[in-house]
Protein backbone atom coordinates (compact mmCIF):
# COMPACT_ATOMS: atom_id res chain seq x y z
CA UNK A 1 0.00 0.00 0.00
CA UNK A 2 2.93 2.33 0.53
CA UNK A 3 3.33 2.88 -3.19
CA UNK A 4 -0.24 3.99 -3.50
CA UNK A 5 -0.17 6.46 -0.65
CA UNK A 6 2.90 8.10 -2.12
CA UNK A 7 1.29 8.65 -5.44
CA UNK A 8 -2.03 9.92 -4.18
CA UNK A 9 -0.55 13.20 -2.89
CA UNK A 10 2.25 14.33 -5.07
CA UNK A 11 4.07 12.28 -7.64
CA UNK A 12 7.53 11.49 -6.46
CA UNK A 13 9.78 14.44 -7.10
CA UNK A 14 13.38 13.97 -8.02
CA UNK A 15 16.20 16.37 -8.57
CA UNK A 16 16.00 17.95 -11.99
CA UNK A 17 19.76 18.06 -12.20
CA UNK A 18 20.06 14.32 -11.88
CA UNK A 19 17.59 13.94 -14.72
CA UNK A 20 19.38 16.49 -16.89
CA UNK A 21 22.75 14.88 -16.34
CA UNK A 22 21.44 11.37 -16.94
CA UNK A 23 19.96 12.53 -20.22
CA UNK A 24 23.26 14.16 -21.04
CA UNK A 25 25.13 10.91 -20.57
CA UNK A 26 22.59 9.14 -22.77
CA UNK A 27 23.18 11.61 -25.59
CA UNK A 28 26.95 11.44 -25.10
CA UNK A 29 26.84 7.65 -25.30
CA UNK A 30 24.73 7.74 -28.46
CA UNK A 31 27.21 10.12 -30.04
CA UNK A 32 29.91 7.55 -29.33
CA UNK A 33 27.87 4.65 -30.64
CA UNK A 34 26.80 6.24 -33.90
CA UNK A 35 29.04 7.92 -36.35
CA UNK A 36 26.78 10.61 -37.65
CA UNK A 37 24.42 12.93 -35.85
CA UNK A 38 21.44 12.08 -38.05
CA UNK A 39 21.46 8.55 -36.65
CA UNK A 40 21.61 9.97 -33.14
CA UNK A 41 18.65 12.22 -33.86
CA UNK A 42 16.72 9.22 -35.15
CA UNK A 43 17.59 7.08 -32.14
CA UNK A 44 16.55 9.81 -29.71
CA UNK A 45 13.24 10.15 -31.49
CA UNK A 46 12.68 6.41 -31.34
CA UNK A 47 13.52 6.22 -27.66
CA UNK A 48 11.16 9.11 -27.03
CA UNK A 49 8.42 7.31 -28.92
CA UNK A 50 8.81 4.25 -26.70
CA UNK A 51 8.74 6.42 -23.60
CA UNK A 52 5.67 8.29 -24.83
CA UNK A 53 3.75 5.05 -25.33
CA UNK A 54 4.11 4.26 -21.65
CA UNK A 55 4.07 7.78 -20.32
CA UNK A 56 0.60 8.40 -21.72
CA UNK A 57 -0.87 5.73 -19.45
CA UNK A 58 0.79 7.32 -16.45
CA UNK A 59 -0.49 10.73 -17.51
CA UNK A 60 -4.04 9.46 -17.96
CA UNK A 61 -3.98 7.72 -14.60
CA UNK A 62 -2.42 10.64 -12.76
CA UNK A 63 -4.05 13.68 -14.26
CA UNK A 64 -7.27 12.05 -15.49
CA UNK A 65 -7.48 14.60 -18.31
CA UNK A 66 -10.41 13.07 -20.20
CA UNK A 67 -10.64 12.83 -23.95
CA UNK A 68 -9.68 15.51 -26.42
CA UNK A 69 -12.34 16.85 -28.72
CA UNK A 70 -10.13 19.07 -30.81
CA UNK A 71 -6.49 19.89 -31.27
CA UNK A 72 -6.68 22.88 -28.93
CA UNK A 73 -7.67 20.49 -26.16
CA UNK A 74 -4.69 18.38 -27.06
CA UNK A 75 -2.36 21.36 -26.96
CA UNK A 76 -3.62 22.31 -23.49
CA UNK A 77 -3.01 18.81 -22.25
CA UNK A 78 0.48 18.70 -23.71
CA UNK A 79 1.14 21.92 -21.82
CA UNK A 80 -0.20 20.32 -18.65
CA UNK A 81 2.00 17.27 -19.19
CA UNK A 82 5.14 19.39 -19.60
CA UNK A 83 4.33 20.97 -16.26
CA UNK A 84 3.81 17.60 -14.63
CA UNK A 85 6.87 15.83 -15.99
CA UNK A 86 9.42 18.57 -16.61
CA UNK A 87 8.26 21.27 -14.22
CA UNK A 88 8.14 23.93 -16.93
CA UNK A 89 5.16 25.72 -18.44
CA UNK A 90 5.59 26.03 -22.18
CA UNK A 91 3.42 28.47 -24.07
CA UNK A 92 1.30 27.28 -26.95
CA UNK A 93 1.12 29.44 -30.00
CA UNK A 94 1.67 30.03 -33.71
CA UNK A 95 -1.46 28.19 -34.77
CA UNK A 96 -1.65 27.50 -38.46
CA UNK A 97 -4.66 29.04 -40.23
CA UNK A 98 -6.24 25.60 -40.61
CA UNK A 99 -5.86 24.93 -36.88
CA UNK A 100 -3.98 21.70 -37.47
CA UNK A 101 -0.53 22.84 -36.42
CA UNK A 102 0.85 24.59 -33.36
CA UNK A 103 4.07 25.30 -31.51
CA UNK A 104 5.14 24.41 -28.02
CA UNK A 105 7.51 27.14 -26.91
CA UNK A 106 9.89 26.56 -24.02
CA UNK A 107 11.60 29.54 -22.41
CA UNK A 108 13.98 27.19 -20.68
CA UNK A 109 14.66 23.65 -21.69
CA UNK A 110 15.32 21.46 -18.65
CA UNK A 111 17.01 18.81 -20.79
CA UNK A 112 19.61 21.19 -22.11
CA UNK A 113 20.81 22.86 -18.95
CA UNK A 114 24.61 22.72 -18.59
CA UNK A 115 24.93 21.91 -22.29
CA UNK A 116 26.97 23.49 -25.03
CA UNK A 117 27.10 21.90 -28.43
CA UNK A 118 30.61 21.30 -29.73
CA UNK A 119 31.26 22.48 -33.27
CA UNK A 120 31.19 19.07 -34.89
CA UNK A 121 27.62 18.33 -33.83
CA UNK A 122 25.74 21.33 -35.07
CA UNK A 123 23.32 18.99 -36.81
CA UNK A 124 22.42 17.34 -33.53
CA UNK A 125 18.91 17.96 -32.26
CA UNK A 126 19.89 17.56 -28.66
CA UNK A 127 16.41 17.35 -27.12
CA UNK A 128 14.90 15.34 -29.95
CA UNK A 129 13.61 12.81 -27.45
CA UNK A 130 10.80 15.26 -26.63
CA UNK A 131 9.52 15.16 -30.18
CA UNK A 132 9.36 11.37 -29.94
CA UNK A 133 7.56 11.45 -26.62
CA UNK A 134 4.87 13.74 -28.02
CA UNK A 135 4.39 11.56 -31.08
CA UNK A 136 4.26 8.31 -29.08
CA UNK A 137 1.88 9.63 -26.47
CA UNK A 138 -0.52 11.12 -29.02
CA UNK A 139 -0.54 7.95 -31.06
CA UNK A 140 -1.82 6.00 -28.07
CA UNK A 141 -4.85 8.28 -27.84
CA UNK A 142 -5.76 7.89 -31.50
CA UNK A 143 -3.96 10.95 -32.78
CA UNK A 144 -1.28 10.65 -35.39
CA UNK A 145 0.94 13.73 -35.19
CA UNK A 146 4.34 14.82 -36.37
CA UNK A 147 6.58 16.71 -33.98
CA UNK A 148 9.89 18.36 -34.72
CA UNK A 149 12.16 21.13 -33.46
CA UNK A 150 12.18 24.44 -35.31
CA UNK A 151 14.16 26.51 -32.81
CA UNK A 152 16.67 25.51 -30.20
CA UNK A 153 18.41 27.64 -27.62
CA UNK A 154 21.49 25.49 -28.02
CA UNK A 155 21.77 26.83 -31.54
CA UNK A 156 21.46 30.47 -30.59
CA UNK A 157 17.68 30.87 -30.85
CA UNK A 158 15.86 32.83 -28.16
CA UNK A 159 13.53 30.01 -27.23
CA UNK A 160 13.16 26.30 -27.83
CA UNK A 161 10.22 25.62 -30.10
CA UNK A 162 8.63 22.29 -31.02
CA UNK A 163 6.19 22.24 -33.90
CA UNK A 164 3.33 19.74 -33.72
CA UNK A 165 1.28 18.89 -36.78
CA UNK A 166 -1.91 16.84 -36.77
CA UNK A 167 -1.87 14.11 -39.40
CA UNK A 168 -4.97 12.03 -38.87
CA UNK A 169 -7.25 10.37 -36.39
CA UNK A 170 -6.70 6.69 -35.90
CA UNK A 171 -9.78 4.51 -35.67
CA UNK A 172 -10.56 1.64 -33.33
CA UNK A 173 -9.33 -1.71 -34.52
CA UNK A 174 -12.15 -3.77 -35.93
CA UNK A 175 -12.58 -7.24 -34.49
CA UNK A 176 -10.68 -10.07 -36.11
CA UNK A 177 -12.80 -12.12 -38.46
CA UNK A 178 -13.54 -15.79 -38.00
CA UNK A 179 -10.66 -17.93 -39.08
CA UNK B 1 -22.80 -9.24 -3.99
CA UNK B 2 -20.36 -10.78 -6.35
CA UNK B 3 -17.76 -10.03 -8.92
CA UNK B 4 -17.65 -12.72 -11.55
CA UNK B 5 -14.83 -12.18 -14.02
CA UNK B 6 -12.61 -9.64 -15.74
CA UNK B 7 -11.39 -9.20 -19.29
CA UNK B 8 -8.75 -6.68 -20.33
CA UNK B 9 -8.42 -5.86 -24.01
CA UNK B 10 -5.82 -3.67 -25.66
CA UNK B 11 -6.51 -1.18 -28.43
CA UNK B 12 -6.10 -3.83 -31.10
CA UNK B 13 -8.72 -6.09 -29.58
CA UNK B 14 -6.23 -8.53 -28.17
CA UNK B 15 -7.05 -10.14 -24.85
CA UNK B 16 -4.33 -8.99 -22.46
CA UNK B 17 -5.65 -10.60 -19.34
CA UNK B 18 -8.49 -12.73 -18.12
CA UNK B 19 -9.35 -13.92 -14.68
CA UNK B 20 -12.44 -15.03 -12.81
CA UNK B 21 -13.55 -15.24 -9.21
CA UNK B 22 -17.07 -16.60 -9.05
CA UNK B 23 -17.90 -17.95 -12.42
CA UNK B 24 -20.44 -20.69 -12.21
CA UNK B 25 -21.04 -21.29 -15.89
CA UNK B 26 -18.46 -21.66 -18.63
CA UNK B 27 -19.13 -20.63 -22.17
CA UNK B 28 -18.14 -24.01 -23.59
CA UNK B 29 -15.55 -22.66 -25.99
CA UNK B 30 -11.88 -21.91 -25.82
CA UNK B 31 -10.73 -18.73 -24.13
CA UNK B 32 -9.55 -17.38 -27.47
CA UNK B 33 -12.91 -17.84 -29.10
CA UNK B 34 -14.70 -16.41 -26.11
CA UNK B 35 -12.43 -13.35 -26.12
CA UNK B 36 -13.06 -12.77 -29.81
CA UNK B 37 -16.77 -13.02 -29.27
CA UNK B 38 -16.61 -10.64 -26.31
CA UNK B 39 -14.54 -8.07 -28.15
CA UNK B 40 -16.78 -8.30 -31.20
CA UNK B 41 -19.85 -7.69 -29.10
CA UNK B 42 -18.27 -4.75 -27.25
CA UNK B 43 -17.22 -3.27 -30.56
CA UNK B 44 -20.73 -3.61 -31.94
CA UNK B 45 -22.41 -2.28 -28.82
CA UNK B 46 -20.12 0.72 -28.82
CA UNK B 47 -20.87 1.67 -32.38
CA UNK B 48 -24.56 0.92 -31.89
CA UNK B 49 -24.73 3.09 -28.78
CA UNK B 50 -22.83 5.91 -30.47
CA UNK B 51 -25.20 5.83 -33.46
CA UNK B 52 -28.55 5.67 -31.70
CA UNK B 53 -27.63 7.97 -28.83
CA UNK B 54 -29.96 10.98 -28.69
CA UNK B 55 -27.39 13.04 -26.76
CA UNK B 56 -23.67 13.63 -27.04
CA UNK B 57 -21.68 10.85 -25.44
CA UNK B 58 -18.64 11.81 -23.46
CA UNK B 59 -17.90 9.12 -20.98
CA UNK B 60 -15.95 5.96 -21.56
CA UNK B 61 -18.19 3.85 -19.36
CA UNK B 62 -20.95 1.54 -20.38
CA UNK B 63 -22.99 -1.19 -18.75
CA UNK B 64 -25.75 -3.55 -19.65
CA UNK B 65 -27.79 -5.61 -17.28
CA UNK B 66 -29.58 -8.89 -17.70
CA UNK B 67 -31.70 -10.39 -14.96
CA UNK B 68 -28.69 -12.35 -13.67
CA UNK B 69 -25.58 -10.27 -14.14
CA UNK B 70 -24.28 -6.87 -15.17
CA UNK B 71 -21.48 -6.23 -17.62
CA UNK B 72 -19.39 -3.12 -16.91
CA UNK B 73 -17.11 -1.69 -19.55
CA UNK B 74 -14.60 0.99 -18.71
CA UNK B 75 -12.54 2.34 -21.57
CA UNK B 76 -9.55 4.61 -21.03
CA UNK B 77 -8.74 7.39 -23.50
CA UNK B 78 -5.92 5.15 -24.70
CA UNK B 79 -8.58 2.60 -25.67
CA UNK B 80 -7.77 -0.05 -23.13
CA UNK B 81 -10.97 -1.88 -22.31
CA UNK B 82 -11.66 -3.25 -18.86
CA UNK B 83 -14.72 -5.49 -18.72
CA UNK B 84 -15.99 -6.68 -15.38
CA UNK B 85 -19.03 -8.88 -14.88
CA UNK B 86 -20.77 -8.44 -11.56
CA UNK B 87 -24.13 -9.24 -10.08
CA UNK B 88 -26.86 -6.70 -10.76
CA UNK B 89 -26.71 -5.02 -7.36
CA UNK B 90 -22.98 -4.26 -7.26
CA UNK B 91 -22.15 -0.64 -6.48
CA UNK B 92 -19.13 1.50 -7.24
CA UNK B 93 -17.86 -0.64 -10.10
CA UNK B 94 -16.79 2.29 -12.22
CA UNK B 95 -14.54 3.51 -9.42
CA UNK B 96 -13.21 -0.01 -8.95
CA UNK B 97 -12.33 -0.26 -12.63
CA UNK B 98 -10.59 3.11 -12.54
CA UNK B 99 -8.67 1.93 -9.52
CA UNK B 100 -7.65 -1.24 -11.33
CA UNK B 101 -6.37 0.89 -14.19
CA UNK B 102 -4.45 3.49 -12.17
CA UNK B 103 -3.23 1.38 -9.29
CA UNK B 104 -2.75 -2.02 -10.84
CA UNK B 105 -2.29 -1.77 -14.60
CA UNK B 106 -0.24 1.43 -14.66
CA UNK B 107 1.82 0.54 -11.59
CA UNK B 108 2.61 -3.05 -12.39
CA UNK B 109 2.51 -3.24 -16.17
CA UNK B 110 3.32 0.20 -17.56
CA UNK B 111 6.04 0.89 -15.00
CA UNK B 112 7.54 -2.54 -15.55
CA UNK B 113 9.83 -2.36 -18.57
CA UNK B 114 9.86 -6.15 -18.82
CA UNK B 115 6.14 -6.19 -19.55
CA UNK B 116 5.55 -5.83 -23.25
CA UNK B 117 2.45 -3.66 -23.58
CA UNK B 118 1.35 -5.52 -26.68
CA UNK B 119 1.52 -9.03 -25.26
CA UNK B 120 -0.80 -10.78 -22.81
CA UNK B 121 0.18 -9.94 -19.24
CA UNK B 122 2.17 -12.65 -17.51
CA UNK B 123 3.36 -10.70 -14.47
CA UNK B 124 2.49 -12.51 -11.26
CA UNK B 125 2.77 -9.29 -9.32
CA UNK B 126 0.05 -7.82 -11.50
CA UNK B 127 -2.17 -10.84 -10.90
CA UNK B 128 -1.63 -10.71 -7.15
CA UNK B 129 -2.33 -6.98 -6.89
CA UNK B 130 -5.41 -7.25 -9.07
CA UNK B 131 -6.76 -10.01 -6.87
CA UNK B 132 -6.04 -7.93 -3.78
CA UNK B 133 -7.77 -4.82 -5.09
CA UNK B 134 -10.84 -6.71 -6.24
CA UNK B 135 -11.16 -8.67 -3.03
CA UNK B 136 -10.92 -5.49 -0.98
CA UNK B 137 -13.71 -3.79 -2.89
CA UNK B 138 -17.11 -3.48 -1.34
CA UNK B 139 -18.70 -5.22 -4.29
CA UNK B 140 -16.73 -8.39 -3.67
CA UNK B 141 -18.15 -10.92 -1.28
CA UNK B 142 -17.90 -14.47 -2.41
CA UNK B 143 -20.90 -16.65 -2.03
CA UNK B 144 -20.03 -19.96 -3.59
CA UNK B 145 -23.06 -21.90 -4.70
Amino acid sequence: MSRQSMRSNDPKKVSGELFTLTYGSLVAQLLKDYENVDDVNRQLERMGYNIGMRLIEDFLARANPGRCYDLRDTADKIQQAFKLYLGVSPSIGSWSPGGDEFSVVLETNPLAEFVELPDHCLGLRYSNILAGVIRGACEMVQLEVMAWFIADQLKGDNVTEIRVKFVKRLEDAIPAGED
Amino acid sequence: MTIHNLYLFDRDGQLLYYTDWNRKKQSGMTRDEEAKLMYGMIFSIKSFVAKVSPVDLKEGYLTYTTNKYRLNLYETPSRLKFILNTDIHAQGIKELLQQIYTQVYVEYVVYNPLCNLKKPIESELFAAKLDEVVKQSAAYASRPA
